[in-house]
Formats: structure tokens, C-alpha cells, sequence
């Protein structure tokens, strides 16, 4: 519990610290930032293994983080440097870890489901035990491709898990206005096991990971988890979009007393598994690697012109 | 080496059986892989052999475009088929955002080793959404390569050479091409990928042709040798990357050009050449403007009579030509 404590905090300094060098003008490239969704990442993650795969999004910093993605070579790639993950080319949007099973985030709403079942064909045609798990918002579910890829991956079985992080918006439309589920789950039951939890809790969504990992890995399946969470700030952005009449400052501070980060550290603190002292000491490391981290992106290369075909097939 | 007569559509099939067998990464996934009629005999009794590896799918081009790109991304060699390539439009986003891109885009961490095959399977009075060739899109897209076999022996070499490389293939092949028989080695063999060939060599005439072009621009050379005119075929069999040099040295000899395509005209691969050409030194050295023969810029029609009137065939080739080396 004191590790997913750790990496949500971690997910959340460093967003934090982005979130400044843009209002600073130290980075230009769009950041989708996950603040407020960080349980989600984490209660996943920390569930399955290294050579399991993670297909993310345009708002993927925290699972990448979270799947064990180099945060330094993240900071480095959000500024362009070619000491970056994906040396300059990709930006925010587009993370890469293959080492730790990242093949690649999409800037594509819903662009990578159907790729994350592909790697599930993989597991099942040479009989692995990998698993594929797919990030996505609520918003993806409304992309034709999303049905194609699930319909697929109940037909052949296939170890993937589907994770909706329900976060109320897409850009700056509500779902209600956009669909006439509230449920995720609900329109997903009738292809296969969906649930729906509290994407706040990583307790619960750590729970419905396990049980949804040891199921695809005995080959029972794919599984949908709706995790119902909200995004603290805006579509793309350091601002929470309460300017741009978009939401109100009574929800967004509504969802901010639910902070899946303090709501942990309220469990902590009361079964005593930490103190405030630990606390304390926790921040403080985070603090020096998010520092040591935009030391290396500031002190690292741009690539260099020369190099601009460098990389196309 | 082991050489017989095998049909294109048959080679195509060879290919593919081959590169099943030596690699458990390689598999076949698309609409009617196991279809009696949809993939002519290119697939044909593929899967009693490799079962789960012939995977026929329900009607989702984009979903299993983009499913063959993730299995490639972790590492299968998959090739996934388009029967229609005019359905290939629906799956755009896999090819162009994911396959196309993911090398650069990853700053050259992820392999796409995919082979997205689509037929041309026009005539027959099917009409507009049955009868595309949309080469020309593809061969617009950084990192996408593009072959076009015209003959079987090029048929399997490139769709061996297709499932080798490391990145993403669009490999096309005619459906007027499948009875064409021509001698195809029994062992594995590679036609690369980016070099064009000399079909037919002459002096007075280069015809660039693609595909089933340049199957009927070789008929219309043999016939036009008897008739006294000497007219050299490139086939350019990848028409991303162009074998630029090819075209070179025969340029060199004939000082004029005629590009065949059956795409449409405006901003197609007959374009391209043109352009590739006219912006090189060899522009000077030309005794006459390039020629373009393609498809007029209009839909496929249905009626036998505007279909007549619509595609290429011998006699208008030939008349083009004639046109051309009278000047």
C-alpha cells in the first residue's frame, strides 16, 4: 500500500511540475495532464508484470510512469530533447517503453484499443501468458473502432483488459451531452464481464485488476473495468477549464476532496501503516527526483537538424 | 533451383505457405482469407495447414488493421488482407497514424513489420466502391512502402521480401494478374523491395507501367517490335521507394517517357514520375513533354460501355504510344 502511495504521489509531483514549466513557458509541447486520475494508473500497473503490455493515450504520463517508463527520458521527451524516450519525435503524447512493455501512446482518441488487442493475438498464438491492458477515456468508447476491437477480442478470448477511465469529459464536452449511457459498463455487459468501480479508490481498482489479470492469464478472457474518476484539471493544459464556463468550481472542488491520494493517505494514517514523519520523507525524494529530472531535460541536447529523417522507415 | 509454371494468384499463396512454415511470428488475418471466392486462390487451403494462424475475421477493417499493427508492434509478422482495397479507406487510421508512424514517432524504438495487403478487383460491372486503386494515397505517406507485382514470379519474391522487412508494406496485387502464369522458383527467394526491373528493352519509347499496366504495355512492345518500333517497359514493381536509376539509364537511351498507371490522374504515381523527372537533370535531355496514360479523374462506373470507356487496355496503350514515337 505504501508503494502505490508512493507511485500516485510520484504521478502527481511530476504532473505538478509540468503543469509549472508551462505557465512558466518552459514547455510549449500540448500536456494532457492525469491529475486526479492517478489510482487508475497505479491500481493497474502495479498488478500486472514487466513483460506485460500497457497501450495508452495522449494522456499517458501516469501510466507510463506507473508501468515503470524513465521519468527522467518522460521530462527529457516533453521538451523536446533527444535524450527523450522517444528522442524528440513524439512529445507528451507519445511515450514509449517497450522495455517495460510500452509500445507506443496514441494521440488518437481510441487509436491504440484495437493495437493492445493485437498484442493479445500475439499471446495467444504463441501460447504466452502475457497480458495487453488499454487505457482509454469515456470518450473513446464513442469511436466506432472500440466495438470492432471488443467484439474481436470476446470472439478469440484474448488476455486483454479494457480500462475506461470515466472522467466525465471529453475535451470540453460532458457525457451526458455526448451519450445516453452514464454507465460504461453498462453498454459493454452485453460483449463481455464489465464492471464498474470507484476509480478513486486504488484499493478497488487494484482488486478488479487482479482478478481481471489472473483471468486473461488462464486464458478466461477479456474483461472491461469502468473506473469512474475525474480529472482535476483541464482537456490539455496546466488550467482547470472553471474560466472557460466549461465546469463549475463547485465540482471540480467537489472531486478534489475525493483525491484518491489523500484518500490513501487517510487509510495509512489511521490503520498506522505510515507516519507523518514517513510522509514527510516520501515527499521530500519525490520532490529531488522530479528536480533531478528537469536538471537532466534542461541539461540534455535538442536533436539536431541534421537528424530530422532520422527514424522514418 | 527447382523452377515450374505457377500462376500469380498461386505464387502469392506459395509465398505466404512458405513464410508460415519458417516462422511461427507470421500469420494471415482479413476479410475471406477462408472465403471460397474473396482472395481468389492466394490463400486458398492456407488454413487447413495453419489453423489458428488463417484467422478470417467478422467485417471490422479498422479494428483488425489496427489489431495486426499492435501484433506487429510486439513482434508477429502478420499480414493483413484487404480483399477490396477500396475498404481500405475504413482502416486509415491504423496504416497511416499507427503503422506508418510508430518507427518515428517512438524515435526508432518500435518495430510495425507488417505486410497490409489490398487487391485491385475491379471490372465486371461492380461500380464505384468495388474497383479502386489506391496505390497513390499509400505511396504519399512517409514510411509506408508500396509494391506492385505484375508478374508471379514477383508476386511471391516481393510478398517474401514484404513479411522480411521491418516495416510496414502495402503490397498490391491485381485480380487480372491471377491467371497470369509465369516460372516461380520452389524455394524461398527475395525480389527487393525499391528496384524496378526492364521488362522489355528499346530504343525509341520508355514506358513506365505499374501492375496490370505493364502487363499489357509488354503485350503492346512485343506487338509494336513486329511493326518495326522499339519500345523499352520499366516495371518499377516497388512504386515506394521509385528505382529512380532504372528509370535513368533507360532515359538515357530513349530521351522519352510514358508513365501507364491504372490510378486515377491528378496527384497519382503518373504525377510523381513526372515530377521526379522534370525537377532532374534528365528534363533537358528529353526530345518531347512526358506523357501521362492513366484513369480519367472519375469514379468507376458500372455499364459495360462506360467501363469499356474507363480502363486502360492494349489498344489505347498502343495507340498512345504510337502517338508519342510519330512525334
Amino acid at each position: 500500500m505504501i508503494n502505490w502511495y508512493k507511485s500516485m504521489l510520484r504521478i502527481r509531483r511530476y504532473e505538478e511540475a509540468i503543469a509549472n514549466l508551462i505557465n512558466k513557458g518552459e514547455v510549449k509541447c500540448p500536456c494532457h495532464l492525469y491529475v486526479g486520475q492517478e489510482a487508475v494508473a497505479v491500481g493497474i500497473c502495479t498488478a500486472l508484470r514487466k513483460t506485460d503490455y500497457v497501450f495508452s493515450n495522449y494522456r499517458g504520463h501516469g501510466h507510463y510512469l506507473a508501468k515503470g517508463g524513465d521519468a527522467n527520458e518522460m521530462m527529457a521527451e516533453i521538451m523536446g530533447k533527444v535524450t527523450g524516450c522517444s528522442k524528440g519525435r513524439g512529445g507528451s503524447m507519445h511515450l514509449v517503453a517497450p522495455k517495460v512493455g510500452i509500445l507506443g501512446n496514441t494521440a488518437i482518441v481510441a487509436g491504440n484499443i484495437a493495437p493492445a488487442v493485437g498484442a493479445a493475438l500475439k499471446s495467444k498464438l504463441l501460447g504466452k501468458d502475457d497480458v495487453s491492458v488499454v487505457f482509454f477515456g469515456d470518450g473513446a468508447t464513442e469511436e466506432g473502432v472500440f466495438f470492432e476491437a471488443l467484439n474481436f477480442a470476446v470472439l478469440k478470448k484474448l488476455p486483454v483488459i479494457f480500462v475506461c477511465e470515466n472522467n466525465s469529459y471529453a475535451a470540453h464536452m460532458k457525457l451526458k451531452d455526448r451519450q445516453p449511457f452514464t454507465e460504461m459498463a453498462s453498454k459493454t455487459q452485453p460483449f463481455l464481464e464489465s464492471m464498474s468501480i470507484d476509480g478513486n479508490d486504488v484499493t478497488d481498482v487494484s482488486e478488479a485488476a487482479v482478478y481481471a489479470i489472473n483471468k486473461a492469464r488462464d486464458d478466461q478472457g477479456p474483461t472491461f473495468i469502468e473506473c469512474k474518476t475525474y480529472r482535476v484539471l483541464g482537456h490539455v493544459g496546466p488550467n482547470d477549464d472553471v474560466d472557460k464556463d466549461i465546469r463549475t468550481q463547485e465540482e471540480v472542488d467537489d472531486w478534489k476532496m475525493r483525491c484518491p491520494i489523500k484518500t490513501l493517505e487517510r487509510k495509512l494514517l489511521n490503520k498506522q501503516i505510515i507516519t507523518r514523519k514517513e510522509i514527510t520523507r516520501i515527499n521530500n525524494e519525490i520532490k529531488d527526483k522530479v528536480r533531478e529530472s528537469i536538471a537532466f531535460a534542461n541539461k540534455s541536447h535538442y536533436p539536431r537538424e541534421k537528424e530530422l529523417m532520422m527514424h522514418v522507415y | 533451383m527447382s523452377i515450374r509454371e505457377l500462376s500469380y494468384g498461386e505464387a502469392i499463396c506459395e509465398a505466404l505457405s512458405q513464410m508460415l512454415e519458417i516462422n511461427n511470428k507470421v500469420f494471415v488475418i482479413g476479410v475471406g482469407v477462408n472465403s471460397p471466392w474473396y482472395m481468389g486462390n492466394s490463400t486458398k487451403d492456407l488454413n487447413k495447414k495453419y489453423n489458428d494462424r488463417i484467422i478470417d475475421i467478422p467485417i471490422s477493417e479498422a479494428g483488425i488493421t489496427g489489431i495486426g499493427v499492435g501484433a506487429a508492434a510486439s513482434g508477429m509478422r502478420p499480414v493483413v488482407c484487404h480483399p477490396r482495397m477500396d475498404f481500405m479507406y475504413l482502416a486509415m487510421d491504423a496504416i497511416i497514424n499507427h503503422a506508418s508512424s510508430a518507427h518515428y514517432m517512438f524515435g526508432g524504438k518500435v518495430n510495425i513489420p507488417i505486410v497490409i495487403r489490398g487487391v485491385i478487383n475491379r471490372g465486371g460491372e461492380q461500380s464505384v466502391q468495388h474497383s479502386q486503386s489506391i496505390h497513390a494515397m499509400f505511396a504519399h505517406v512517409p514510411g509506408l512502402k508500396v509494391v506492385m507485382p505484375s508478374t508471379a514470379y514477383d508476386a511471391k519474391g516481393l510478398m517474401i521480401s514484404a513479411i522480411k522487412d521491418n516495416g510496414p508494406v502495402i503490397y498490391i496485387d491485381d485480380r487480372w494478374l491471377y491467371e497470369t502464369m509465369d516460372r516461380v522458383p520452389k524455394n524461398i527467394y527475395d525480389v527487393p523491395i525499391g528496384k524496378g526491373i526492364i521488362r522489355h528493352e528499346g530504343k525509341d519509347l520508355t514506358v513506365v507501367a505499374t501492375s496490370y499496366a505493364c502487363h499489357l504495355a509488354n503485350i503492346v512492345a512485343e506487338k509494336l517490335e513486329k511493326e518495326h518500333a522499339s519500345i523499352e517497359v520499366m516495371d518499377p514493381r516497388t512504386i515506394k521507394p521509385f528505382d529512380f536509376y532504372t528509370l535513368k539509364e533507360s532515359l538515357h537511351k530513349t530521351r522519352k517517357l510514358l508513365i501507364i498507371d491504372g490510378g486515377w490522374k491528378t496527384c497519382g504515381f503518373a504525377a510523381e514520375v513526372s515530377a521526379m523527372v522534370a525537377e532532374s537533370k534528365l528534363f533537358s535531355i528529353l526530345k518531347c513533354p512526358i506523357y501521362r496514360l492513366t484513369l480519367p479523374d472519375c469514379h468507376a462506373p458500372a455499364s459495360k460501355v462506360l467501363e469499356k470507356e474507363y480502363y486502360l487496355n492494349e489498344a489505347k496503350i498502343k495507340s498512345k504510344i504510337e502517338e508519342i514515337i510519330a512525334k
